[in-house]
């Protein structure tokens, strides 16, 4: 099974869009979404939820009011101001158990969290393992890092998963991006764009991951665009799909339509030129490997 | 008074919004937080210092003294140590700088060393500051962290955050006076918006709704503020040169008086909704 994931730095500029627009075009397929705190692929995909799971992603300190002796010891101790009078803020606890190793009484436990729930979906097109973080949770990556699992676990004999990552390029966008076959930068020609873009293809070849870019609604600003592909060029990146703004693709996002559904053959043509070149490109990797 | 700038989803306008603000007032301190991906530099153009290194204090084992006991790689949560064998492997990236393992480990072996995640840099006078994440680094809430213990005592401060409603998020907007959360009329953006709606409710933070992008279908907003008594403070409309002006990195209020007008009417409602 070959892994793809779609990132762009910044948000906004597509990727959702793209994904779901993939997940009708392409075949043999499962599909999965790791952006856990601000989901949406599911809004377009329509699932029936098959497995619901509660996810226990962190640890948090719990103390014994009852052997506790006041000491301030694990206060004075621990590095993220978790503690104080004795009492854990559970916002700030990082559940690193510093408090445990040092507290005299053994008053402190560390107890597990449910950070979140992930979910797989039987969907029309395919299987979706997606999740969502609790409110203001810790985290995140470990959360993707299950999304991924779920691929794992539920496979049959899918040939392709198509990932969407989430915005950025820390923890959440590490643990969608490593070990995958690919990654789909998707860009917008704004100044913004261009400097995430450049961050998070970093990112991508930090971890030696081959890497392309997809503008999307590049005719907004031509000149930009200009400046990303020659970005591109220059640090060896391919530009592997253009795909123009229009009006009707925002129209129909609106009503839950993705723009293959509504018909909008410029921008379904270019989404299948892209998962083209994608199939090439991959292929050109398998043989030099 | 810190007002935090938010959206849940990504790409809602949280820097235009943020910058706007920041260039309408007579002064004001603008912190970009979305130390991932920080944007606010290029519509502000700060003349920016030196940067200043952030570093964060990770393990390093005195291999004279250690004997591979495993007590530090059992005392850490975040699995970023390992004893094999003879050997302790160290993986500094996802070490959460708490000490644990040097609290744990009997024979004194491991102390700590300094490692640079990431910058912070300021204007001159910190009117302005942002942070920025090295590349194929994970954590970044010590740089969030270095850039709030700069926030000035007096004056107005605009926080502008990170995309989502994860713990980042969370360590940008706590102790803040009021939070701002765009949107946009999207069935994204206001699925993500309940989702800030929810992070802000469960930190007791006031907050208010800005409306970016607004067009005909604007309506599944206002119905959302409507039912949950949200102020929608403002509106900014979809429009062609706006998004072109943003594009290259141009904002409405750097030559249109009446853009700035109503980011002062924006900061007088908030004033209010802030109970200030």
């Amino acid at each position: 099974m070959k892994q793809v994931v779609f990132i762009s730095g910044k948000g906004g500029t597509g990727k959702s869009t793209l994904v779901s627009s993939l997940s009708i075009l392409v075949e043999n397929k499962m599909i999965a979404d790791c952006d856990v705190d601000a989901p949406n692929l599911h809004i377009l995909l329509k699932g029936d939820v098959q497995k619901k799971d509660d996810f226990f992603g962190a640890k948090e300190a719990v103390i014994d009011p009852e052997l506790c002796v006041k000491c301030g010891l694990c206060e004075e101790t621990c590095r993220f101001d978790a503690i104080e009078e004795c009492k854990v803020s559970v916002m700030k606890c990082e559940g690193c158990g510093a408090c445990v190793l040092v507290c005299p009484q053994n008053a402190i436990k560390l107890e597990e969290v449910k950070t979140g729930e992930t979910y797989v979906s039987k969907t029309n097109r395919g299987t979706f393992s997606n999740a969502l973080l609790d409110i203001g949770a810790e985290g995140s990556g470990k959360l993707v890092t299950e999304v991924r699992k779920n691929v794992n676990n539920y496979k049959k004999k899918e040939e392709w998963v198509l990932i969407d990552g989430s915005p950025g390029i820390g923890c959440s966008v590490i643990a969608s991006m490593t070990g995958a076959d690919a990654v789909i930068a998707v860009s917008e020609p704004t100044k913004s764009g261009k400097s995430d873009l450049e961050r998070v293809l970093g990112v991508a070849r930090y971890f030696e991951i081959p890497a392309f870019v997809c503008i999307n609604k590049y005719n907004l600003n031509l000149q930009v665009t200009k400046e990303i592909e020659a970005f591109c060029e220059q640090e060896g990146f391919p530009v592997i799909g253009k795909i123009p703004f229009d009006e009707t693709v925002v129209r129909a996002l609106r009503e839950f339509k993705t723009p293959v559904e509504a018909g909008n053959s410029v921008v379904t043509q270019e989404i299948k030129n892209i998962w083209s070149r994608i199939n090439d490109e991959m292929k050109k990797l398998e043989s030099v490997s | 008074m810190k007002i935090a700038v938010l959206s849940g989803k990504g790409g809602t306008g949280k820097t235009t919004v943020s910058a706007s603000l920041a260039m309408s007032l007579p002064s004001c301190q603008y912190i970009d937080c979305d130390v991932e991906e920080p944007n606010g530099a290029i519509f502000l153009m700060p003349e920016l210092e030196k940067p200043s290194p952030v570093k964060v204090l990770v393990p390093e084992v005195d291999m004279a003294k250690c004997d591979a006991c495993g007590s530090c790689a059992k005392a850490c949560q975040f699995n970023a140590i390992a004893v094999v064998k003879d050997n302790v492997l160290m993986f500094p990236e996802i070490c959460h700088h708490c000490g644990a393992c040097l609290i744990a480990c009997p024979n004194e072996a491991i102390k700590e060393v300094e490692r640079v995640i990431g910058v912070v840099e300021s204007n001159k006078d910190d009117s302005f500051l942002h942070g920025k994440l090295d590349v194929g680094e994970p954590i970044s809430i010590p740089i969030i962290q270095q850039l709030k213990r700069r926030i000035k005592t007096k004056g107005d401060v605009i926080l502008d955050c990170s995309p989502g409603a994860s713990c980042v998020v969370v360590q940008s907007i706590e102790d803040s006076d009021y939070c701002i959360l765009v949107t946009e009329p999207t069935p994204f953006g206001l699925h993500d918006l309940k989702i800030a709606v929810q992070l802000v409710r469960k930190m007791g933070i006031p907050f208010g709704i800005v409306l970016n992008k607004a067009s005909d279908d604007s309506r599944i907003i206002h119905e959302f503020c409507r039912e949950e008594g949200i102020d929608l403070l403002m509106e900014i409309p979809f429009d062609q040169d706006i998004a072109e002006g943003y594009s290259r990195g141009i904002l409405p209020v750097q030559n249109d008086r009446t853009w700035q007008e109503k980011f002062i009417k924006l900061y007088e409602k908030i004033e209010r909704g802030a109970g200030k």
